[in-house]
């Protein structure tokens, strides 16, 4: 399915661009060098990556391309090639990823605002590291900040996960 | 404390912001009760009992948790409050944040706003708290902070369940002809027993309702509660694991623009000479205005997205003016060192006679030291944003804040129109911790609204900016003596503390008519008001005249004067050759809350048991927003630098009303005061924030966060707060661990500085 949005208009002076997000097909005119996340936030509207920093030091714009975990707020919409994933294409609240459910039993969010990408990269380690120890778990998630300090959380809800997926696997 | 007297006679700066609001309005109009903000907003069918509670025919609950979600889990507790006494259960009901308005005035907030310290239940202390309390209620803030929201709400968000039940019960008696004594609630129904009859609530609120409410309600005893005292399932949890747009920065209104800011790298700097000809020819650019508030001089960028804003504000050519302050960290410094020097200030506490105490002090017994904390960013994780829209005189605004009320207040007078023109939309915070109790962000947005011919936009700032024009935590430089008797005890401890005043700067930005006057006790919270017995005991205010813009950080002053006061007091076991633990446990004899708490702490964290080689514990308690809190950190000398391994905290809340949540706030600040302590300062170069975003502000990661363990106490007699009550411990612990460690005794934030960490 392809969709334009209200927000390309004329005067943002973009190049079309096609986009594959969370399996849905998104036509935009976009400025090439626009980094994905604000394409995805404006021009898109997919707000679950968020802004954080600009230049990959918080992991808060965390989304997947072809399955690989990437900062969006630095990676140009023009060298996107592959199908991207937001934490809005990896589970509702009604049918909730593994990890979203890990996330929910820990009670892991506080203001909430790192989760989305905690969750994205959380996503991507296990895909990759079935049942990740703390090192995994160190060396995967260390790009995520979190004001809030809900690490140790998170650190229980991605072995929480773990069991999860193996469970229903 | 035997001094306080002379010197509450003062005025407060926090008297300074009340006239400020208008108090002097007389004793009538503070009994007036404020109309119900829901009695407009209404759907087909539904009723409301009173500002906290409406309840729909489908029996579709909800109930107004005013206060701003940031994290610390407010909404959460606030509705149990509610449905305890209402009889329902937290999943069966919507909670809402609801409408600006007095109505949920914070009464709390100010309460403690007095010279006194939280434990002391003087007549004086207490008249000064009903009077606070009495201003809160007549600047009708509604407002987070100052740990106090679950206070404020504790008394009437209970009163307003239990009254919108007796209501309901008492329609029910009537309906079906039988004694209210008759009948029992659950589950959001009305259940006569004898007869296997049942009642929604929904089938009742419409008659309920119109009702005249109970002048008197009796309030469940502890022993009967379902929700209140166990983990609740948070009510925010689910949309914020799913990403749902719950943050000010995911609003989204049709024909909406977007846009970003540029301020004066020096604060309150105007343009000297600007091009903007660059700028506006940049591809997307919608118009760039100049903005002044009372924060600074700067440009709005307006746009087709928020990357053209962001790429155009970059492109703007300006040349700002000097600043009015001292210009570089070591001016800062020397300006702190020259307030310290002056012999002036406010004694906040003057036990005994200190001067004389140190008169004839043999040298021997001295123990000095001079402290340093940085300046410090919030750093929340979702930059400053707010979105607007101007149409037909009048102005709509969406952002995360923690005052709806001031955002209205101020909003309404920058754009010049009515208060009753404003409508303010509190989404969730991306982070708080004081910076969102600012104006900033909404004031710039408001302004850019007059701009876009009706249309929304919102205003994003690039996390530039937001580092470098926050209200900074101040720095402050203490110079500390104490006098050990005999027994290695202190007998005399003379504090002197020089920071800008937080409270100066607060009034400059909000109130730019009031002038600041009288003491600021931020500048000495968290030193002169702890629950330590010393014949002779000072503590003294400093302010210098810094005018960096300075605001309230998570445990404000706490977060600086925990550090002194307990790494000072470290030094001072060290000297009396008396363990640090015992030393405080005799200091605090007169208060059994805080014995309490530090030999909790020394049980968990098994404080006497010695320790391995590499391995070392120090130890910290402050007591702040009305609890009583001591921390152990451990930490291991390891090849790649200190390792902070482990943290025991233990606190006295007096009521826990949520453990599971109170516990997460616990680590919460502590991870956030680690963060500062090992990490973080603010430094100037011409005027300007040296640094910009997280590579050289760089906040505790996942590998770096030490495991945590609680303990959760409720000795205290009256309730306290808990969003910030870890954060002042939490450096002291881990500076004292450190000397324990390798010797090396630090008196200067951040640790980094001197030594490496893992």
């Amino acid at each position: 399915m392809s969709r334009r949005l209200p927000n390309c208009m004329d005067d943002n002076e973009g190049i079309p661009v096609r986009l594959t997000v969370d399996g849905q097909s998104i036509d935009i005119d976009a400025d090439p060098e626009m980094p994905l996340l604000w394409a995805l936030r404006d021009l898109a509207g997919k707000t679950g990556p968020k802004f954080g920093c600009g230049i990959a030091a918080c992991g808060a714009c965390t989304v997947h391309v072809d399955g690989s975990p990437v900062r969006s707020c630095v990676l140009k919409v023009g060298e996107v090639h592959g199908p991207v994933t937001t934490i809005e294409g990896i589970g509702s609240a009604e049918k909730l990823h593994p990890v979203q459910q890990a996330w929910l039993e820990e009670q892991v969010a506080q203001c909430g605002y790192c989760q989305a990408g905690q969750i994205m990269s959380a996503v991507a380690l296990l895909d990759e590291v079935p049942s990740p120890t703390d090192a995994d778990i160190d060396n995967a998630m260390g790009g995520n900040l979190c004001r809030c300090g809900t690490y140790p959380k998170i650190r229980a809800a991605i072995k929480r996960a773990a069991a999860l997926k193996t469970a229903g696997a | 404390m035997a001094s306080i007297g002379k010197i509450a006679r003062r005025a407060f700066l926090i008297g300074a912001a009340a006239v400020a609001g208008g108090v002097a309005v007389g004793y009538y109009y503070y009994r007036k009760p404020y109309a119900n903000p829901l009695d407009d907003q209404l759907a087909a069918g539904e009723a409301t009992f009173n500002p906290y509670v409406k309840i729909a025919p489908d029996n579709t609950i909800t109930i107004i948790a005013p206060r701003e979600e940031m994290g610390q889990g407010v909404s959460t507790t606030l509705a149990a409050l509610v449905a305890e006494e209402l009889d329902v259960t937290l999943e069966q009901v919507r909670v809402e944040h609801g409408p600006t308005s007095k109505a949920y005035y914070n009464a709390a907030i100010l309460e403690e706003g007095g010279p006194f310290a939280f434990f002391d239940e003087s007549t004086l202390a207490e008249a000064t708290r009903n009077g606070m309390g009495v201003v809160g209620k007549f600047l009708g803030l509604q407002g987070t902070g100052g740990s106090s929201s679950i206070r404020d709400g504790w008394d009437k968000m209970r009163q307003a369940g239990a009254a919108a039940r007796f209501m309901l019960v008492a329609a029910a008696a009537q309906r079906l002809g039988v004694p209210a004594g008759e009948l029992e609630t659950a589950d959001g129904k009305v259940l006569h027993r004898q007869s296997g009859r049942t009642l929604t609530y929904g089938e009742l609120a419409a008659e309920a309702a119109a009702r005249s409410p109970p002048s008197e309600v009796a309030l469940k005893e502890k022993k009967d509660w379902k929700l209140l005292g166990k983990p609740q399932k948070r009510v925010d949890m689910l949309a914020k694991v799913t990403g749902a747009p719950v943050f000010g920065i995911d609003v989204r209104l049709p024909e909406m623009l977007y846009g970003t800011v540029k301020f004066s790298p020096r604060f309150g700097a105007a343009p000297i000479r600007t091009d903007l000809s660059k700028a506006e020819k940049m591809p997307g650019v919608v118009k760039i205005v100049p903005l002044e508030t009372t924060y600074g001089h700067g440009f709005g960028v307006i746009a087709q997205n928020t990357w053209a804003a962001f790429k155009a504000a970059e492109a703007i050519e300006v040349e700002w003016g000097k600043a009015a302050y001292p210009a570089d960290s070591a001016a800062i410094a020397k300006t702190l060192a020259d307030a310290l020097a002056s012999n002036g200030g406010s004694a906040m506490r003057d036990d005994g006679d200190v001067d004389t105490a140190f008169a004839d002090a043999p040298r021997e017994k001295i123990v000095e030291a001079d402290y340093f904390v940085p300046y410090l960013a919030h750093a929340t994780m979702e930059p400053m944003n707010a979105t607007a829209q101007l149409r037909d005189g009048a102005l709509e605004i969406w952002c995360g804040n923690q005052s709806p009320t001031l955002v209205r207040e101020q909003c309404a007078a920058a754009v010049g129109v009515d208060q009753d023109r404003v409508v303010v939309h509190t989404a969730y915070l991306g982070g708080g911790f004081g910076r969102r109790i600012e104006m900033d962000y909404a004031l710039c947005a408001a302004l850019m609204a007059r701009e876009t011919e009706g249309r929304p936009v919102k205003v994003t700032w690039t996390r530039e900016e937001d580092t470098r024009h926050d209200t900074y935590r101040p720095a402050a430089l203490g110079k500390f003596q104490a006098r050990l008797g005999d027994d290695g005890l202190p007998v005399a401890i003379d504090m002197k503390i020089a920071s800008p005043s937080i409270m100066a700067s607060v009034l400059r930005r909000l109130y730019p008519s009031i002038p600041a006057l009288g003491p600021d006790k931020t500048i000495v919270d968290g030193a002169y008001n702890q629950p330590y017995t010393v014949p002779d005991y000072r503590v003294t205010a400093i302010a210098a005249p810094i005018d960096i813009p300075i605001g309230f950080w998570r445990s404000v002053g706490n977060s600086v004067n925990g550090f002194f006061h307990e790494g000072f007091l470290d030094e001072i076991a060290i000297a009396g050759k008396t363990d640090p633990v015992e030393l405080r446990r005799k200091l605090m004899a007169a208060y059994p809350a805080a014995v309490k708490v530090i030999e909790k702490v020394a049980e968990i964290s098994k404080w006497s048991e010695p320790l391995p080689a590499g391995r070392a514990k120090g130890v910290a308690f402050t007591q702040s927003f009305g609890s009583w809190v001591a921390e152990v950190v451990q930490v291991a000398d390891t090849p790649a630098g200190i390792r902070i391994e482990k943290v025991w905290i233990a606190a006295d809340v007096g009521t826990a009303l949520d453990p599971g949540i109170i516990e997460a706030q616990l680590v919460s600040a502590a991870v956030y005061g680690l963060s500062a302590a090992v990490n973080q300062e603010i430094t100037f170069t011409d005027g300007a924030v040296e640094q910009s975003n997280f590579h050289d502000f760089d906040c505790m990661r996942i590998f770096q966060c030490p495991q945590f363990e609680v303990a959760i106490l409720e000795n205290y007699h009256r309730m306290g707060g808990v969003g910030e009550i870890a954060t002042p411990p939490a450096a002291p612990a881990l500076a004292n661990a450190i000397f324990a460690l390798t010797g090396k005794r630090l008196r200067s934030l951040p640790l980094s500085r001197e030594v490496r960490f893992a």
